[in-house]
């Protein structure tokens, strides 16, 4: 079977702009679903799920997040380490107050609340542009870990100052808390991202999307074909801070179980998610996914073959890890500013005229 | 659509003085004037993206306020720019529909989900689209992202996106700068086709002289920001103030 358009004839708009219209992407698709859902539950254990599944499929959430934001509205923003800890902190809030709520509401809840507060220090938008922007959300960021430390009802008064996740349970298997096996938590997070993942697809091949990249593209332009900028901006504020606080629930509750604020949630996250977006691709669901497997498994194979194989130190790899992705970013942001995904495109373009070139 | 006495200061500069004109339903208006006359400032007067300074803009006989720029879009005025403003980041078949984003009314969450009121909208919406795309002889590009375009296409797919709106008045600024003559026979071709088959109320600033006479039932003539003629094509032809100021640079 060849990659090809050909043959594959749309008969309808339905058809026409569905997600994969090349049926040898469609079977991609089913296949990665396929083994997502019923090989790698079978096999997971506790290192693979901590050391790459889970921070893979929560990273993944975050950097759709974030994507939405920066790659399709053109809004910079450096809180996203900020707007985590806003959904970690109100579903460890939702937790400890309604136990008996099932976990996944808890974590949807949080989104909400974290689409509020993004949406709050997203006003600023209206006004100031590019490296203003970054600069106020930067100010979020900080604001928000500081607030978290200081006011202790968010941790509920405890001495260590952390947020430790309580035990629940939904249909019957241990979501959060020691006694959850690495299957259940792997399955819980995909489960979402593949939710996560329908939405953002929906929202940006349809009207709200390209409200979104009209404003990206040429804000003067939008508002004259009826744009209203303030409602576009804050949707996208408000969706984009919807997902990056699911993913900061997710990452307290099920991945870490207990959490610091300065720890989790500080300005690294907010620039390792902004880092996957570049290199997965800008504007891009498939980037989100690319960019975050890639700074997930980067280090983990680096530790693996230099330290585990060659026997390099630990401090060396870790070193060598930044200035590759430096490079990476600095060579994404010069010569493909949509990433891995426009390179994957390309490479589809290419194949699809194989073996005949013009 | 009437002016009534416009006049548009920036700063110390005067782009247009105390300018009344009217456009009536049906009918192709078009601005000229040579470089600066103000020509664009009036046309983003009429867009409602500039506030004149002074004077009075109807609207269907009504008097227009202050506006945001994309609550004019909302009364059915669309436009094209004299500089191209398209959104390169997107397919021509995506600038299009943005066109029609006024129109679409599915709310965040039956959107999120896309089956159902979402889709259905979509697609209605698409079908009015495909029907622009094959009037102006574009199938072939729809899934091109627009930055790839060279510039006479462009210019086509933002009256595309124009005419997506289904505005009831199409305010075009130098739709033909910079074309080829084939370029040009095929936009004038489109603008006349619109005019005849949608009665679209045109307004269009063009510097070709042979084009406007085909084209426009009446004329204003701009220069310095004064309005020194106004009337058809003939008529203004025959203005010496016109002859002076206007058609003996044009055609040095
Ligand atoms: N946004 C603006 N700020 C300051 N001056 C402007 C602005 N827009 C236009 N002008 C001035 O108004 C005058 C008329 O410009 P314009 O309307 O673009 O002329 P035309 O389209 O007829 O060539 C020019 O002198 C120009 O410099
Ligand atoms: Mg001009």
């Amino acid at each position: 079977m060849l990659y090809r358009e050909a043959g594959d004839f749309k008969t309808t708009y339905g058809e026409d702009s569905q997600t994969f219209p090349i049926r040898f992407d469609r079977m991609g698709y089913y296949v990665t679903l396929l083994v997502a859902f019923g090989v790698v539950p079978l096999v997971i254990n506790d290192y693979w799920a901590s050391a790459v599944f889970l921070p893979f499929l929560i990273y993944a959430i975050a950097a759709i997040g974030l994507n939405i934001l920066v790659g399709y509205a053109g809004q910079v923003s450096l809180g996203t380490g900020g707007f985590m800890a806003v959904g970690a902190y109100a579903v460890y809030k939702l937790m400890t107050s309604f136990p008996d709520v099932p976990i996944l509401i808890h974590v949807l809840l949080a989104g909400f609340v974290t689409a509020a507060v993004g949406v709050l220090f997203g006003l600023p938008s209206l006004r100031i542009k590019g490296f203003y922007l970054a600069v106020a959300t930067l100010a979020a960021q900080f604001f928000l870990v500081w607030l978290f430390n200081k006011a202790p009802w968010f941790y509920n008064y405890s001495a260590s100052g952390q947020i430790t996740v309580p035990q629940s349970k939904m249909l019957g298997f241990y979501i959060t808390g020691p006694q959850t096996s690495a299957t259940a938590k792997y399955l819980f997070c995909l489960i979402i991202l593949v939710g996560v993942a329908v939405v953002a697809r929906n929202l940006t091949r349809g009207t709200v999307g390209r409200k979104w990249m009209a404003i990206r593209d040429m804000d003067i332009a939008a508002e004259i074909i009826g744009v209203n900028p303030l409602n576009a901006k804050l949707t996208a504020f408000a969706v984009s801070s919807f997902f990056i606080g699911i993913a900061g629930a997710l990452f307290f509750a099920v991945y870490l179980g207990a959490a610091e604020v300065t720890e989790a949630f500080n300005i690294q996250k907010s620039f390792l998610i902004l880092f996957m977006v570049i290199i997965g691709g800008l504007g891009s669901i498939f980037g989100s996914f690319a960019g975050a497997a890639f700074l997930v498994l980067l280090p983990v194979f680096l530790k693996n073959v230099l330290v585990g194989q060659l026997g390099w130190p630990t401090d060396l790899a870790a070193h060598l890890e930044l200035m590759i992705v430096g490079a990476l970013i600095v060579a994404f942001l010069i010569a493909e500013p949509h990433g891995i995904a426009q390179l994957w495109r390309l490479a589809k373009e290419k194949l699809r005229l194989w073996p005949f070139p013009h | 659509m009437e002016l009534r006495n416009i006049t548009l200061r920036f700063g110390g500069v005067v782009a247009i003085k105390d300018i009344s004109f009217d456009i009536r339903d049906g009918e192709i208006r078009a601005i000229i004037g040579p470089n600066g006359a103000g020509k664009s400032s009036m046309l983003n007067v009429i867009s409602g993206f500039y506030i004149p300074t002074e004077g009075e803009v109807y609207f269907k006989k009504i008097k227009r306020g202050p506006m945001k720029p994309y609550e004019v879009a909302r009364l059915g005025i669309a436009r094209t720019f004299q500089n191209i403003a398209l959104f390169d980041g997107m397919s021509v078949l995506d600038n299009i529909m943005t066109g029609r984003l006024t129109m679409m009314k599915s709310g965040l969450l039956s959107q999120a989900f896309w089956y159902g009121a979402a889709a259905r909208e979509e697609f209605a919406h698409r079908e009015k689209v495909e029907r622009i795309i094959d009037f102006l002889e574009i199938q072939n590009i729809r899934k091109t992202p627009v930055g790839r375009l060279p510039y006479g296409l462009k210019k086509r797919v933002e009256l595309a996106r124009a005419l997506a709106a289904e505005p009831k008045l199409l305010l075009l600024d130098e739709p033909m700068a910079g074309m080829n003559v084939e370029e040009k026979e095929d936009m004038s071709r489109f603008i006349l086709d619109l005019n005849d088959e949608f009665s679209t109320t045109i307004c269009l600033i063009e510097h070709d002289m042979g084009v406007v006479m085909d084209l426009s039932d009446r004329v204003v003539v701009m220069d310095y920001g004064r309005k020194i003629g106004d009337g058809t094509p003939d008529e203004v032809r025959n203005n010496q103030d016109v002859i002076d100021a206007y058609l003996g640079v044009a055609h040095d």
